[in-house]
């Protein structure tokens, strides 16, 4: 995968190659939560649309370097993470999905009214400056690789967590909560901390995309933003390795090149979630890998 | 702030009471659908505008008016929700219940493009009815006739659903079957007819929520998505578990919302969404919901 990512801006448009990166990050941060932990956040929008407008916020009006702006994106995410996932672990299933959405509408509302965010004009010109004061990320490839190189850095990580004994009980969580409590485990803590760290990652991805497209705007935070990540993981894969990765570049390729049009994007995407849900509900990468398996076993 | 004018907040609490209406109609159609078909409905709001543009188009493509629109909307709405029901839902009762949520939001955001693609988001006008037309003077504020009936006919058609679900032979059955199916079924119940009727019925609802908002907000696409989180909110803090639950909470959090546009105006759009946090703090399972 890193391969075909490192060749991928001599191929297509390096700006798009970058927003799919960003994206692919948002889609890994949120099935580490999905399919790991067994929590559909409807609210995902918040962690990436916040961080996006904080890494604006901290390039553009504090003049802090890039690679401190992202962080400070991906820090606000961590913090805003601690406080809803306290709130939406309190509820299961369905409830915790309603929790999520309803708060990142909160989050909404918050930005469409605070002076900071520019209201519908969103943060404009957003500087992409100097990589630890050395390279220029005006640079198409320069920017290319640093943001390949954020996005490689957390994928791996995410693949740690996944594989440590952390990730191990979430998916004990997962699969059957009573009898992890029943283990001794504070099943509460696992899903707090599964929470917190996706939305940190979320918000990783949307502070690299403030920096990528240079502006933070109110479609970054809204509820559509929400379900497309949600639609990114569910068509790839939930709980696959890659399959998040897959999804993004579909989605995001259609978006992309079918802007023209219009309605019919959204359309679309309501049609790959039906035909999902009744048709493939492990995705393309779990259908693939299920696939592999049969053979294997025949 | 404390010299209060008495119109104005009389005029925002009857807005709190409208908004109040439509969250009592919809949140008590999710409730009722959950606890037969343990999905949550996220195409409700899409299904509540398509009432709305279902009585606009039948005032423009065949003259039939608000009263009319009133009658024939949850039918033609609710039979759609039906088919919905029959054809896919249905497909995933076995399955997780965040399928069901799943695919609901993809049929709204189908139900969405298409309407957009046809209508544009420009909203659409549509007169109150002539024989609701008109302002009566209280003395201390000025009520419209078409609010009044509103708020009157909401709380007439939440006070009947409740009766229907808690008071007669069909609610029973309704209430045992969301308590044990098989059971109910070794009854000899139809229960799976059962169930797309209450789909169909707690649609229907929806729709005539949406023929009611016609006059009052512009029929637009978007209409529905933005209503149906507050109603979510809504779900969360009331908790499922009750008809009546559903109805309080709805006009509560409506007169809520309205004293909150008066008094501190900057908080009326997140206000429910700061109840619903509060209420997940103390009493997680909601003001009327059982664990």
């Amino acid at each position: 995968m890193a391969a075909l990512f490192a060749v991928l801006p001599f191929v297509i448009y390096p700006r798009f190659g970058m927003l799919l990166l960003c994206f692919a990050l948002f889609a890994c941060a949120f099935n580490l939560l999905i399919g790991f932990g067994g929590l559909l956040s409807f609210g995902h929008a918040m962690f990436f649309g916040m961080g996006s407008y904080l890494s604006a916020q901290a390039a553009l009006v504090w003049k802090l370097p890039v690679e401190l702006a992202i962080l400070t994106g991906a820090g606000t995410a961590l913090v805003m993470g601690v406080v809803a996932g306290l709130l939406a672990i309190r509820r299961q299933g369905i409830y915790f999905a309603m929790i999520t959405l309803a708060l990142a509408q909160m989050v909404y509302f918050f930005c469409l009214r605070a002076p900071f965010t520019g209201g519908e004009n969103g943060i404009q010109a957003v500087p992409r400056g100097h990589l630890f004061g050395v390279v220029d990320l005006n640079q198409p490839l320069a920017m290319y690789y640093f943001v390949l190189a954020v996005f490689l850095a957390a994928f791996l990580l995410i693949e740690r967590i996944i594989h440590s004994p952390f990730g191990q009980v979430l998916k004990a969580i997962r699969e059957n909560e009573p009898r992890a409590i029943s283990l001794g485990y504070r099943t509460e803590r696992y899903k707090l901390a599964a929470f917190v760290l996706s939305a940190t990652l979320a918000g990783l991805a949307g502070g690299l995309k403030a920096i990528v497209s240079q502006n933070a705007s109110l479609t970054d935070v809204y509820w559509t933003m929400s379900g497309e990540v949600v639609l990114m993981t569910l068509l790839g894969g939930m709980g696959t390795v890659f399959g998040p990765v897959v999804g993004a570049a579909i989605i995001i390729s259609m978006q992309f090149y079918l802007s023209e049009l219009g309605s019919w994007v959204t359309i679309s995407q309501g049609i790959i979630f039906v035909i999902c849900v009744l048709a493939f509900r492990r995705g393309i990468v779990g259908e693939i890998e299920a696939w592999l398996r049969r053979r294997r076993g025949a | 702030m404390f010299d209060i004018s008495v119109p104005a907040l009389m005029g925002q609490l009857t807005v709190g009471l409208i908004n109040g209406s439509f969250y009592a109609l919809l949140s008590l159609g999710l409730a009722v659908i959950f606890g037969l078909l343990n999905i949550i409905n996220f195409t409700h709001g899409a299904q509540y505008m398509m009432g709305a543009f279902v009585a606009y188009l039948l005032l423009e493509k065949t003259g039939l008016g608000y009263w009319w629109a009133l009658v024939i909307t949850p039918f033609i709405v609710g039979g759609l929700g039906v088919v919905i029901e029959r054809t896919m839902i249905a497909r995933l009762y076995k399955l997780d219940h965040l399928y069901g949520l799943l695919l609901t939001f993809g049929l709204a955001l189908i139900i969405e493009g298409a309407f957009h693609h046809n209508y544009g988001s420009a909203g659409l006008p549509y007169s109150i009815p002539q024989s609701l037309q008109g302002v009566q003077n209280l003395g201390f504020m000025f009520l419209p006739f078409y609010r009044a009936w509103v708020i009157v006919a909401s709380l007439a058609i939440c006070l009947a659903t409740w009766f229907v679900i808690e008071r007669t032979k069909l609610g029973a059955y309704l209430r045992a079957a969301t308590e044990n199916p098989t059971l109910v079924q070794t009854f000899g119940i139809n229960v799976p007819r059962m169930i797309t009727l209450t789909y169909g019925a707690g649609v229907g609802l929806a729709a005539l929520a949406g023929v009611f908002a016609a006059p009052i907000y512009q029929v637009s696409p978007q209409m529905g998505s933005s209503l149906i989180i507050v109603v979510f909110a809504v779900v969360v803090i009331g908790g499922m578990g009750s008809i009546m639950g559903s109805i309080v909470t709805g006009f509560g959090l409506g007169i809520i919302e309205g004293l909150t546009k008066y008094f501190y105006p900057e908080a009326s759009s997140t206000v429910i969404f700061v109840i619903m946090a509060i209420v997940l703090m103390i009493r997680p399972q909601g003001l009327f919901g059982q664990r």
